[in-house]
């Protein structure tokens, strides 16, 4: 999926959807290009510079992995309520 | 982008006079005015931005660190200014633990893309348990700056 928020992947949304796939028991790794890292921890996702039109990978697996892959779609296709 | 040219030069501060997250923002504030790194006229602006930021959602990401940030039009230049503190700060942290390391990063308004490498690059250094350790055991800019250095050209271990 595509980040579609002017600002890109700053803290605030990184936060949010962290906060997103905290709320579920699987494992969360996103992908940019070759960096996987863990989706679960602020610290990693911030490492993702991704800026407006990145594309990203989210891989979930484990316990109720769609419906996580799923929220985390709808939040990032969503722009993270931002512009 | 290298984290020794984001730091502003005199902007280091290896002991934080205040315990409080509001004050220490503002010592670190100052300390960029005084760098030069951003206007004296836009202090209480600046630390009203970056206080707003803050109370809608905590830059204090745990393990001791925090990330203070804002954009503002007065800026020209990517700056940021290190804050120690070895008595801890209570900064309303995600772990609920003190924290002993500020970074505070002012961007230009108009350019997230830089905005996005300068705290990449931040949060590069920040998650090694290594750079953590050594930036809270400096005493001065000197040792702070060979710190960043050697982040820089990766003599760190993760």
């Amino acid at each position: 999926m595509k980040i579609v928020n002017r600002l890109g992947l700053h803290a605030r949304p990184a936060m949010c959807f962290v906060d997103v796939a905290m709320q579920f028991p699987c494992e969360v790794s996103v992908k940019r290009a070759d960096q996987t890292v863990d989706g679960k921890s602020i610290m990693m996702m911030m490492l993702l510079a991704a800026t407006q039109g990145t594309e990203l990978d989210i891989v979930c697996e484990g316990d109720q992995a769609e419906e996580a892959c799923a929220a985390l779609k709808k939040l990032v296709d969503g722009g993270f309520d931002e512009e | 982008m290298k984290l020794s040219e984001l730091i502003t030069s005199g902007a280091v501060v290896t002991q934080l006079k205040s315990q409080d997250r509001d004050q220490v923002i503002h010592e670190l504030i100052d300390a960029l005015i005084a760098s030069n790194a951003a206007a004296g006229e836009h202090r209480a602006e600046l630390l009203k931005r970056v206080l707003d930021r803050e109370n809608r959602g905590t830059t204090g990401f745990g393990r001791g660190v925090a990330v203070p940030h804002v954009k503002h039009p007065s800026v020209k230049r990517m700056a940021a200014a290190i804050g120690l503190s070895s008595t801890g700060i209570e900064f309303n942290s995600l772990d609920k633990q003190p924290v002993y390391s500020v970074f505070l990063l002012l961007s230009p308004e108009d350019r997230p893309e830089e905005h996005l490498l300068a705290m990449e690059v931040i949060f590069k250094n920040l998650s090694k348990e290594t750079f953590r350790r050594f930036l809270r055991q400096a005493g001065s800019e000197a040792e702070v700056r060979s710190l960043l250095d050697d982040a820089d050209t990766q003599q760190l271990a993760g």
